[in-house]
């Protein structure tokens, strides 16, 4: 059978349904500022981390509210916590206790398997 | 051999809680480390013990420390503690002169009116009884402010009183009728018998003229032990526990030991010390510019005690400091509460068994870290050789007229520098500390250290005072770590730059890492005071406030943030100075968008003020320091 080169990239569909969207629920429930978040990606523009990896807060913050987990999982440990993020953020968000949560959630999840 | 059944409760009391403050010592003994318990030998045998001896007498019995702070709320604690003990001193004393025999049971001293209602009738007897009630009524009227301070706590100037819970409570009530019911009882007696002084003595006489003073007096003596006894049995489940132990905790400090970064005897010993006074809840500017009541250290100290959920509160907290400062009973607060941070995954392994009287630790279970490296990322480079390092951290590459400035100044003293993070460096590992991620944060101290290793220098100079914190704490290097405040100081000492004055009024609020944190007050004051007018502020050196930007809070929301810096920037500027100066580049980002008054490092202040030098000796490459230059 003829590959006409629909495999060359891969799928962008977000399926919800499968997604598993705990880990932001618990954000959400123990941060509620990250709510406010617009992803303007100011964060990214100013991390300590993302000078030398192309880490992004904007694109795990994304990635949280998606429930795709698996991508953030190990992505999240490059964090330094310097908290500049915190003080660039134009909506306030609390974006220190974010990454720490998130940390903390994906732990709880190793230990208890949720 | 006088016996009367009233005395039982207070028999069973007393002997409960020595048995109990006995086991509980030996018990916390036998906890502490090797070195610390040799320590404890050493001191106990040594010019410690007197130490210890004079410190318990002026801080547990005259509380001298709240005195100094608040003298109400200090004569409040005094009448209570030293009231009490002088009650008890004297009371032994004349239950042994006066008494049937010398070497009495303690009760007796304590019930002696009842045993001896005939007594003080003249002479060295009265004189003796008018001494006695002179001590009861110094301990009432000290009663008398503490119950109103817990109705209406600004009769003691606090604005605020710790909230209680509920065995907290029955002992509070059982403290406070000890003393009225000693009163009624010994009026009662006196009033039968026609003894008495001055109190005792006229109240009883009075009593007499419409009351069965005699019937009376029995239940009251019957109340009087009671009272007692329930104290004593509460007394190690509530914060009264912190009579006691204070005095284990004066000495062990005295002996040298320290809290360190593990949790341990000296830990658990500080946290039973604490009484709940709520000096810590006034000095905490969560409390009075944010309106947040609950997580105040005394909070820390009973969640800690009761096992209560203690990491919502050891995150909540600016680390600013400021209440280690005023504590009277000199707990490490803020040690203990990193230590609660950084235990984070094992908050549960320390239980309160047998309703509280005692704590078991339980083994926790190896907690499953990947060994593999959080920051792998990072490369492995070479720095540039240099004698001076200039590290200005993450902060200040947030407000980059510091990092120019500081060039500046380097460039203009003529020293051989690098800047070792001019590309973006690597965090210096401190925010990882303060949320509890020690290793981590020990990756980052490694990093750091090689590169400042391979550069050579022996001076690193940070503009930020986080990283100088934990450069001269956590890392072990062996360049020597200066502000950016206190390099600038030894420059113009030595004369490499020179500097007009500015004719500017400046404040300088004093960054919480750099002053409380580090103990750096004065370099950045007499830079100031070197090229400015440098005003004073009500809140200078130790008293100094926390601008609301800190690191430390995990928690607080950023309208609350906005509060405490509001409130601290209006502070500093009421006498309406030119530049709101400080040496932090948090501080400065904090404040600049709060106040109308120009915020500025000291850095850019100097910078500022530096007198321009002939273009040609900058970028020649060759190091050459003005006082060569003078001479050439």
């Amino acid at each position: 059978m003829n590959k006409f080169g629909f495999e060359i990239s891969q799928g962008r569909q977000i399926d919800y349904d499968a997604n598993n969207r705990s880990v932001a629920e618990y954000i959400f429930d123990k941060e509620p500022s990250f709510r406010l978040c617009i992803e303007c990606g100011g964060c990214s523009a100013t991390c300590t981390t993302g000078n030398f990896t192309g880490f992004s807060l904007r694109e795990l913050n994304i990635l949280i509210k998606r429930g795709e987990n698996d991508q953030v999982r190990h992505k999240l440990k490059k964090c330094m916590l310097c908290g500049k993020c915190t003080l660039v953020c134009p909506r306030g968000v609390n974006t220190r206790n974010v990454v720490v949560l998130a940390k903390k959630a994906f732990q709880e999840i190793d230990i208890y398997a949720i | 051999m006088q016996f009367e059944p009233f005395i039982i409760p207070f028999n069973i009391g007393l002997y409960f809680i020595l048995i109990y403050v006995v086991t509980r010592s030996v018990i916390w003994f036998q906890d502490l480390s090797r070195p610390d318990k040799l320590r404890l030998q050493r001191g106990f045998f040594g010019v410690a013990f007197v130490r210890s001896l004079k410190e318990i007498f002026m801080e547990s019995l005259i509380h001298r420390k709240i005195l100094k702070t608040n003298l109400r709320l200090g004569y409040m604690h005094m009448s209570l503690a030293f009231g009490w003990f002088l009650l008890i001193f004297f009371g032994t004393l004349e239950a042994d002169i006066f008494g049937t025999k010398h070497l009495n049971a303690p009760y007796k001293a304590i019930f002696f009116k009842f045993f001896n209602p005939d007594h003080g009738r003249m002479g060295f007897e009265a004189a003796y009884g008018f001494l006695m009630d002179l001590i009861l009524a110094f301990i009432l009227s000290g009663l008398i402010l503490a119950i109103t301070k817990r109705f209406y706590s600004k009769i003691v100037g606090m604005k605020k009183t710790t909230h209680l819970k509920i065995t907290d409570k029955i002992a509070l009530t059982s403290l406070w009728l000890i003393f009225p019911s000693r009163l009624l009882a010994e009026s009662f007696t006196s009033g039968a018998y026609g003894t008495g002084s001055f109190l005792t003595g006229s109240l009883g006489t009075w009593f007499a003229t419409f009351l069965p003073v005699k019937v009376l007096a029995y239940p009251f003596w019957w109340l009087y032990s009671v009272a007692l006894g329930t104290f004593f049995i509460l007394l190690p489940i509530s914060r009264y526990m912190h009579i006691p132990t204070e005095l284990f905790l004066i000495f062990m400090r005295n002996s040298g030991i320290k809290t360190g970064d593990k949790a341990g005897t000296f830990t658990e010993v500080q946290t039973y010390s604490c009484s709940s006074c709520g000096i810590c809840i006034d000095a905490c500017q969560m409390n009075f510019s944010a309106g947040i009541t609950n997580i105040q250290s005394a909070y820390l100290m009973k969640a800690i005690r009761n096992n209560d959920d203690i990491l919502s509160i050891a995150d909540n907290c600016l680390m600013c400091g400021r209440c280690d400062q005023k504590c009277p009973v000199g707990i490490e607060l803020s040690p203990i509460r990193m230590i609660q941070r950084r235990r984070e995954d094992t908050e549960n392994n320390i239980r309160n068994i047998y309703k509280g009287y005692f704590r078991s630790r339980q083994a926790i279970l190896p907690e499953k870290v990947s060994s593999s490296l959080n920051y792998d990322f990072l490369e492995e480079n070479e720095p540039e050789k240099a004698d001076v390092l200039f590290f200005a951290g993450c902060m200040t590459h947030l407000t980059p007229s510091i990092t120019k400035s500081m060039l500046k100044i380097l460039d203009a003293s003529g020293v051989n520098y690098s800047f070792i993070d001019e590309h973006g460096g690597v965090c210096c590992g401190r925010p990882l500390m303060l949320a509890g991620q020690d290793k981590e944060a020990r990756e980052l101290i490694n990093y750091n250290s090689q590169r400042i290793w391979k550069s050579g220098a022996h001076t690193l100079v940070t503009s930020c005072p986080i990283c100088y914190k934990v450069f001269k704490e956590s890392y072990y290097l062996d360049v020597e770590v200066i502000h950016h405040t206190q390099f600038i100081k030894t420059l113009i000492e030595e004369g490499s730059i020179k500097l007009n004055f500015l004719h500017k009024k400046v404040v300088y609020h004093s960054p919480c890492e750099l002053g409380r944190g580090s103990g750096v007050y004065d370099a950045p004051k007499e830079v100031l005071s070197h090229v400015s007018k440098l005003d004073k502020t009500n809140f200078e050196d130790e008293n100094s406030l926390c601008c609301g930007g800190s690191l430390a809070n995990m928690k607080i929301s950023s309208p609350d943030r906005r509060k405490i810096a509001v409130q601290a920037a209006n502070e500093l500027t009421k006498s309406d100075p030119d530049i709101l100066a400080t040496a932090c580049p948090l501080c400065k980002k904090t404040f600049t968008g709060v106040t109308e008054t120009r915020v500025a490092d000291i850095s850019e202040i100097v910078a500022e003020a530096l007198v321009p030098l002939p273009s040609k000796q900058y970028n020649s490459g060759q190091v050459v320091t003005v006082k060569e230059l003078a001479n050439s």
